[in-house]
């Protein structure tokens, strides 16, 4: 039987849904990076003098760093004085006061983007904080949250109403010394979300933010920081979308969560950036470290649906430092057109009887690249650690690709680590299979791949996992002729 | 039913296809026997649309309608069922998700209403029974870690609950052990009625034992060098093609 590519080679044309611009006044600073611009977004957001050293000492440290070449992708070097490092829309007087004040324009984005912002529109049970290239608009059910004790806010405000605790916790996880795209985060960073759940206490609600890029030439640059007092328990989910433009944007954030005992952060992202077109013309380069630490059997669950940006570089990691503690990794990763990503996780045990689980979904479509790049590391004094690695490759067509580089290191000889990795192609049969009993191509497709990736959806809270299944089947539209 | 006229395809430059001619009717059933190689395969890839081949002459008509022009799903949605040789094995998917939108993408075409899943596994268990399958089958990635027993009961299954105007059996018979060629031929002899007919291409006589033809022909190099009713098949038990080949 002969088989014939050209239907599956034409699996790759979907249109991207939220390539649109807000057209809103907007302050921008000129492209370009030295500290005078550290010191204008410092004072911007009228911070205290340690928040701006620590910046300037990271900037410093950035300036005798190196970009990594050592990921799996491919991408002309960034010109860091191009990008314009702050860009918020236009306040009238002090700003808004609350969502009622907010610019209907802004308010009308997000409800084109389906993150409607007023209070009432939303599903109860999720609280929003809505990012706008480097501002936050609008934080929604903020009273509800007080009332349990929980904090939700913008990075910038939080610095102003909770100085301690932003202190006291920021770089803890990820220090500015750690990589590149950190050191360079944590000089230029602009906003993000705020998280606190004192102790003892469950949040009453899904926290979620939604990050747009809208601004051109404009890097988004946002900071999270999540903490979770002992025997506390948060939810948090993420979005992303930008408008589509020909020149590449780089965003570079950073997330740190701190889970202290008994406590758990179950982390939730499904990130659509603008992937690009075709040929790899424009896109989001999403360069972003996240990582969380694990005290005393606290729980830390990363669950992951990359569909978007041009180049992914990401790996939610957990180190796992007090006994029992738990880290899991989720991941999907599509890579369909010109788009590439390198992406898995670092599972660090340091702890007694600590346990990680890795399931990774790579399916890689078009000329798309997808890396997995997972470490595994279990130290002297981690007896009992366990660890369980799955990782799955699907192929679609035949001229993309799927990479796996699993690194483990064991220094404790009662550690258990096991890996399996698979790698698969939806095969010309199997759609004339489906064809065959009538299913329509584009369907066999998208029934294929959502099998592929039911491990991982069964971990999204529920409205996010329905979102997710469709977000893959868009992302795969038109990727079969 | 179905109207073959001259039909010749060729993949890539070589013409496997050199005019075929035949017609099925309501109600019948037409076994294709011949050597390997004869095209037997081809014919079933070509009726049911797949893709790689080159149609360079001939038409087909299906209930009077040309099928040539249609996509392998809208031939399926038409009625024409084609049970692989080596069904494929897709990983992941769910074997009841997957028949029940395979039954009702034939049923909103037919105009039907559509299934939900508590009468689909009603409808769904009670075919199996008939078929002596396991409920657990239906849990199963859909063909994942079948035996080839299995495999072909499964498309069997398939069969029954798309209920086809024209089932095609490619070499269904094969590796199948008595007792699932029993089940098999059961299965094709139940959908059988006066409103739908059966093409069953196999190698060998012993699946006409179970699933009478009204038929037979046999295809020697792209063409039907002969037809005749069953007795033919027991001819060519006894005799084999030899005889044939050297006449044509």
């Amino acid at each position: 039987m002969s088989a014939n590519t050209d239907t599956i080679d034409e699996f790759v044309s979907s249109e991207y849904k939220y390539g649109f611009i807000t057209d809103i006044e907007s302050e921008s600073l000129d492209p370009g990076l030295n500290e005078d611009v550290i010191k204008f977004i410092s004072a911007k957001k009228n911070e205290p003098e340690w928040l701006l050293n620590w910046r300037l000492k990271a900037f410093r440290h950035f300036e005798k760093m190196e970009n990594p070449e050592w990921a799996h992708v491919n991408y002309p070097p960034v010109n860091f004085q191009e990008i314009s490092y702050y860009s918020a829309p236009k306040k009238k007087g002090d700003g808004p006061k609350s969502l009622d004040e907010v610019d209907p324009k802004l308010l009308e984005t997000y409800e084109k983007l389906g993150v409607p912002l007023h209070e009432r529109a939303r599903l109860a049970g999720v609280a929003v904080d809505a990012v706008f290239d480097s501002e936050s608009i609008g934080t929604t059910f903020k009273e509800d949250l007080a009332k349990a004790g929980v904090i939700f806010c913008s990075m910038s405000e939080a610095v102003q109403e909770h100085p301690e605790l932003v202190k006291k916790y920021l770089g803890t996880v990820v220090p500015y010394t750690d990589n590149y795209y950190s050191a360079l985060n944590s000089a230029v960073f602009s906003d993000g979300s705020f998280v606190y759940i004192p102790k003892g206490t469950r949040c009453p609600m899904e926290l979620s933010t939604y990050f747009r890029i809208n601004a051109a030439n404009t890097g988004q640059f946002e900071r999270t920081l999540i903490i979770a007092e002992e025997s506390s328990h948060v939810s948090y989910l993420e979005g992303c979308t930008a408008p589509m433009r020909d020149e590449n944007q780089l965003h570079a954030a950073v997330v740190e969560l701190v889970a202290l005992d008994n406590s758990e952060i179950k982390y939730s992202t499904v990130q659509n950036w603008y992937p690009g077109d075709e040929e790899g013309r424009g896109g989001i380069y999403n360069f972003v470290t996240k990582r969380g630490i694990c005290k005393r059997n606290a729980k830390i669950s990363w669950t992951q649906v990359e569909t978007g940006s041009a180049i992914t570089w990401k790996y939610p990691s957990v180190i796992l430092q007090g006994d029992n503690s738990i880290g899991e990794f989720y991941s999907i990763a599509l890579t369909n057109k010109a788009q590439q990503a390198d992406t898995g996780t670092k599972m660090v045990h340091i702890g007694k009887n600590t346990r990680s689980t890795i399931i990774s979904k790579g399916i890689s479509a078009g000329k798309g690249q997808n890396s997995y790049r997972g470490l595994v590391q279990v130290g002297k004094k981690a007896s009992k650690a366990r660890n369980f690695s799955q990782c799955d490759s699907l192929l679609i067509g035949d001229k993309c690709g799927a990479h796996t580089f699993p690194y483990i290191e064991a220094k404790n000889s009662t550690a258990r680590i096991e890996h399996e990795a698979t790698t698969s192609k939806i095969g010309e049969d199997q759609i004339f299979y489906c064809n065959q009993r009538g299913l329509e191509t584009q369907d066999a497709v998208n029934m294929i791949v959502n099998g592929f990736c039911k491990e991982v959806f069964r971990e999204l809270p529920m409205e996010f996992a329905v979102e997710a299944q469709k977000l893959l089947d868009v992302s795969l539209e038109g990727s079969v002729g | 039913m179905l109207e073959i006229k001259n039909l010749k395809a060729r993949i890539e430059e070589k013409e496997i296809l050199k005019g075929i001619n035949l017609s099925v009717n309501n109600g019948e059933v037409h076994a294709i026997m011949g050597p390997n190689g004869s095209g037997k395969s081809t014919l079933a890839s070509v009726l049911a649309g797949r893709e790689g081949y080159d149609i360079t002459d001939g038409e087909v008509f299906l209930r009077g309608n040309d099928i040539l022009e249609l996509s392998p799903e809208e031939r399926a949605r038409e009625g024409v069922f084609l049970a692989f040789q080596y069904p494929v094995e897709i990983p992941g998917v769910n074997s009841t998700y997957f028949l029940r939108s395979a039954v009702n993408q034939v049923r909103k075409h037919r105009g039907e209403e559509e299934l939900d899943a508590m009468n689909f596994l009603k409808l769904v268990k009670a075919k199996m029974k008939e078929l002596e399958l396991a409920e657990e089958f239906l849990k199963r990635p859909v063909n994942a870690g079948f035996s080839g027993g299995e495999k072909k009961r499964n498309e069997i299954l398939q069969m029954t609950m798309l209920n086809p105007s024209l089932a095609v059996l490619d070499e269904t018979d094969s590796g199948l052990d008595i007792d699932a060629l029993r089940i098999v031929a059961d299965g094709v002899n139940r959908i059988k009625n006066q409103n739908n007919a059966q093409i069953v291409i196999t190698h060998y006589q012993r699946l006409l034992d179970y699933i009478v033809p009204d038929f037979v022909h046999v295809l020697y190099d792209g063409r039907i060098i002969k037809s005749g009713d069953k007795t033919l098949a027991h001819d060519l038990e006894e005799k084999g093609y030899d005889w044939l080949i050297k006449n044509a």
